[in-house]
Parts: structure tokens; C-alpha cells; sequence
């Protein structure tokens, strides 16, 4: 079987695991951004009873592995009636974990911004939320998309492992493949391409152009 | 010394038509173990000029930045009568919280010698954001008041352009404006012209002696500049180790300074001239 012919048979599987892969992507991104932003501000309060909880999450989603992470969403949170679709405990699971590493870039952004800026913005007498909101995250946000960059990628890789709970992802149905074609090859060669183009043809542009945009309305560009 | 930290020295207000627009009263700052300043007695009358001056180190930028940023370790200071290092409840002064600090910092406008204007907006942004967010105008009014004070400051023509765009002097510039669209009682200025190129500090000292002359805005300026000092000042205040070592007209205290620091101090900024 050549390989036009393989596309030919396998292709439209293929693509549809991309787009399961898409959809586990941009649920796990929304969700990770949610959590850094929430996990990373708590980091940062002067009140040790919410900075607590935060330091706790960050260092048990960073410290254990995603796939331990993802059994226990979806096999072991049953057992205490909390019962989730394959679909939501994959992309729950890829997005509280890397939301723990989100957490430290967001804590980070925040603090590369000048004190300067908070002193500026407490001068105007403005509320601490309206501080954090309208002077300080803008510009934490600008400094932290270079990283957030890597993490969606790191992201996107780590979303293969829902396969393993039968999403059927791309590489879930890469794996059907070989395992009825034995074109293995063929089959995880293509999940590779896929992978790859998804990543550096859509996700990497993407943050760049959101970047420049952001420079821009910060007046740098 | 104790009774000194006893709060029931101090009145609740200070009364009266000649009460200072900003006092200081026995006001001690430490940092850790290190005393900035010890019992710093100082009082600006409304309308009044005082130039702060002194070798680096002396604590000028801490007499401002407890106006503003910084809380005290010991005295009470009052603007405009009421206390702000303080507040009253059942009929004592008890140290501030935060929410009061902020009140009362509203009546203050403070600009800094490395502008810090907020790079995500633009001139007139900058000189919105306090109006609309912390007074609620509305962004008609607010916008209307920046104008001005951008014209004011002769920035209207940069209104719409980011801060990045700005030489150092337009930004401090702007940076005015702003502290002045919260119409501040009291304006302070932190060696505000100390980071720009000597050919752009003269578009800033014009905008401050406007503020003087024409405003008579009550202003608290911190300068390494002595000749705009004794040009602009109601009084000079020479600050020596967290202390006033010296004050008074500028005429008498550049002319004819008594304390021998003082001479010293002044004789060499004049050879570093
Ligand atoms: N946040 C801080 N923590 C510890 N010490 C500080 C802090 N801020 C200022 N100081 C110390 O307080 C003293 C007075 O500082 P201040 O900034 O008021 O001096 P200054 O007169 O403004 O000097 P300069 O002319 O260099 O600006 C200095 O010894 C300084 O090291
Ligand atoms: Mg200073």
C-alpha cells in the first residue's frame, strides 16, 4: 500500500482525531488560562490563607505526572461520585496541569512589572482590584506571552495521553490504525506530521501575531 | 522620648484659617532597624512652595514617599486639617487602615523622577484613568479635564500617542497632567527633572513654575536643580541624615546658610556645577 493510498483510506480518521485534538486543546487552554490566572494571583496575596491553597495545587499538579493526574479524574474521582465523560476528564486533567505551570508564569508576569507602575497606579488612589486589573496585568500579560507560547505547545503535546482514556483523539486513532493495519509507520508518522504542523503552523503564529498586537497597544512596536 | 509615641498628644484636627495644608509632627520612619528619619517636625502652608534638598541618602524622597506610599513608625501627619497616618475612632487617633490611607491620599498627586506613566495607555488615557476610575467622572468629563491639562502642559498634540513615543521630558510632562487630573490639594514632585537631558529640563521647570505662579498649587519638591530652587521656592528645606538641618527663604539659606553642612553641601554642588 503506498502512501497516497493510505492517506486515501485513513486520512479522514486521521483528520478527525486532529480535530478532537483541536477541540481537547482549546477547552484544556481556556481552562489552563482560567487556572494560572486564578492559582497565580492567589500566589501572590499578602493573606497566607489564600496564597496557601494556591501553593498546594501548583505543587501537586507540577510534581506528579499528567497521566497519574488523568487516571485519577477519571477512574479514581468515580469512586467519591464525582463521575466525568472521557472528553471533559481529558481536557480537565491537561488543563489543571499545565494551569499549575501557568500559574508560575502569571505569578512571574506580575512580578517583572516595575514597582513604578504599582506605585503610579496606588498615587491615583486606585482600588487594589482596579490596580491589579487595569495597570498591572496588562502589562504582566505582555511579558508572559513569550512563555505562554512553550506552555500551550508543552499543552498540545500533553493532550495525546487522553487517548489513553479513549478520546478519540489523533493519537488514539492512530493507534486504532496501526492496530489494525500494522502500518505503523505509516500511522504514527502521520500523527507526528500532524502534531508538528499543528503546533508550528497554527499555535506558534498564533502567539506571535498575538504578541505583536499586544506590543502594539502597549506602544513598544 | 515614650510620651512622644503617646497619640493622645496630637489632636484629632488641626483647626483653623492658618493651619498648615500638609504637617508633620514628630514623624519617625524606619526601615527595619535603620531610622530614615527620627521626629521630623515640617509644615506646608497652603499655597506654599518648599523645595527639599540635601545630600543623597538624607531621607528627601522618604518625607514624600510617606505622604504617599509609605506608612510611619511613630508621630501623625495631617493634610488639609485631618489625619492621614491616622484616623479617629471614639474620639482617639488610631493608626490608619488602608482604606483610609487611600482617602486620603486622593488629596494628593505625587510624580516621580522616572514618570512611570502607564505604557499601556495613551497620553490621554494616562490622564483619564484616575478621574474615571477613582473619582467616576464620566469619560466626557474626564476627557475634557485632560485636554486641558494636556494643553496645559503644551502635550495636546501628543494626546493620542503611548508613552514609548515620548522623549523624557513630554512624558513628565503628561506625567503632571495626570497627578493634576485628580486636582490634588498638595503636589508632590520627586526630582522630577533628574532623569531627563539637560536640553528638555527647562519644558518641565516651565510647567512647574506655571503651577506656582499662576496656580498657587500647594507643591513639595524634592531637586538636585538649586538654581530653579532658590528661583521658584517659598522656602528651602536642607535635609541632613533624616533630619531638617537647615531652613528658610532661599534667598537667606543659599546666601547666607549658617550650619556649616549646609556651607558644605552648597559649596560643593556649586564646584560639581
Ligand atoms: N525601601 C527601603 N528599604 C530600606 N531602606 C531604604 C528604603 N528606602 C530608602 N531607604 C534608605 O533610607 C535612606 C533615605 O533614603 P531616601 O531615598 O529618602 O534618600 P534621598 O535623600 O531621596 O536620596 P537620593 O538623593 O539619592 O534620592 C537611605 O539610607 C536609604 O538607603
Ligand atoms: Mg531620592
Amino acid at each position: 500500500m503506498s502512501y497516497l493510498e493510505f492517506l486515501r483510506d485513513y486520512g479522514p480518521r486521521l483528520i478527525d482525531g486532529t480535530l478532537m485534538t483541536a477541540a481537547q486543546f482549546v477547552c484544556a487552554s481556556a481552562l489552563a488560562i482560567l487556572i494560572a490566572l486564578v492559582a497565580g494571583l492567589m500566589k501572590l496575596a499578602p493573606n497566607a490563607l489564600i496564597r496557601i491553597p494556591a501553593v498546594v495545587y501548583i505543587e501537586i499538579f507540577r510534581g506528579t505526572s499528567l497521566l497519574v493526574q488523568l487516571y485519577w479524574i477519571f477512574f479514581v474521582l468515580p469512586l467519591f461520585g464525582i463521575t466525568l465523560e472521557k472528553f471533559t476528564a481529558g481536557f480537565v486533567a491537561v488543563g489543571m496541569n499545565l494551569g499549575a505551570y501557568g500559574a508560575e508564569l502569571v505569578r512571574g508576569g506580575i512580578q517583572s512589572v516595575p514597582r513604578g507602575q504599582w506605585e503610579a497606579a496606588y498615587a491615583l488612589s486606585m482600588s487594589p482590584a482596579k490596580r491589579m486589573w487595569r495597570i498591572i496585568l496588562p502589562q504582566a500579560l505582555v511579558n508572559m506571552l513569550p512563555p505562554w507560547g512553550n506552555l500551550l505547545i508543552e499543552l498540545l503535546k500533553g493532550t495525546a495521553l487522553v487517548s489513553l482514556i479513549s478520546v478519540a483523539d489523533l493519537m488514539f486513532e492512530a493507534k486504532q490504525i496501526n492496530g489494525s493495519t500494522f502500518l505503523s509507520a505509516q500511522a504514527f508518522g502521520t500523527a507526528l506530521i500532524l502534531y508538528y504542523l499543528f503546533a508550528r503552523a497554527l499555535v506558534t503564529p498564533f502567539m506571535r501575531w498575538l504578541e505583536r498586537v499586544m506590543a502594539r497597544r502597549i506602544g513598544r512596536a | 522620648m515614650k510620651d512622644l509615641h503617646d497619640l493622645s498628644r496630637y489632636p484629632l484636627r488641626l483647626e483653623g484659617p492658618d493651619r498648615p495644608m500638609v504637617s508633620f509632627r514628630n514623624v519617625t520612619k524606619r526601615y527595619g532597624d535603620l531610622v530614615v528619619l527620627d521626629g521630623l517636625n515640617l509644615d506646608v502652608a497652603e499655597g506654599e512652595m518648599v523645595s527639599i534638598i540635601g545630600p543623597s541618602g538624607s531621607g528627601k524622597t522618604t518625607v514624600l514617599r510617606m505622604l504617599m506610599l509609605e506608612r510611619i513608625q511613630g508621630g501623625v501627619i495631617y493634610v488639609d486639617g485631618a489625619p492621614l497616618s491616622h484616623m479617629e475612632r471614639g474620639g482617639k487617633l488610631v493608626p490608619a487602615n488602608s482604606r483610609h490611607l487611600r482617602a486620603g491620599r486622593e488629596q494628593i498627586g505625587m510624580c516621580f523622577q522616572h514618570f512611570n506613566l502607564f505604557p499601556h495607555m495613551t497620553a490621554l488615557g494616562n490622564c483619564m484613568e484616575g478621574p474615571v476610575q477613582v473619582l467616576g467622572l464620566s469619560k466626557q468629563a474626564a476627557r475634557e479635564r485632560a485636554e486641558d491639562l494636556l494643553e496645559m502642559v503644551g502635550m495636546i498634540d501628543k494626546r493620542d500617542e503611548h508613552p514609548a513615543r515620548l522623549s523624557g521630558g513630554q512624558q513628565q510632562r503628561v506625567a503632571i497632567a495626570r497627578a493634576l487630573a485628580m486636582r490634588p490639594k498638595v503636589l508632590l514632585l520627586d526630582e522630577v527633572t533628574s532623569a531627563l537631558d539637560p536640553e528638555v529640563i527647562g519644558e518641565v521647570t516651565e510647567v512647574i513654575r506655571k503651577l506656582v505662579q499662576k496656580y498657587r498649587l500647594t507643591i513639595m519638591m524634592v531637586t538636585h536643580q538649586m538654581g530653579f530652587a532658590a528661583d521658584i521656592s517659598d522656602r528651602v528645606c536642607f535635609f541632613y541624615d533624616g533630619r531638617i538641618e537647615e531652613e528658610g527663604a532661599p534667598a537667606d539659606l543659599f546666601s547666607n546658610p549658617q550650619k556649616e553642612r549646609t556651607q558644605q553641601f552648597l559649596s560643593a554642588v556649586k564646584s560639581a556645577d
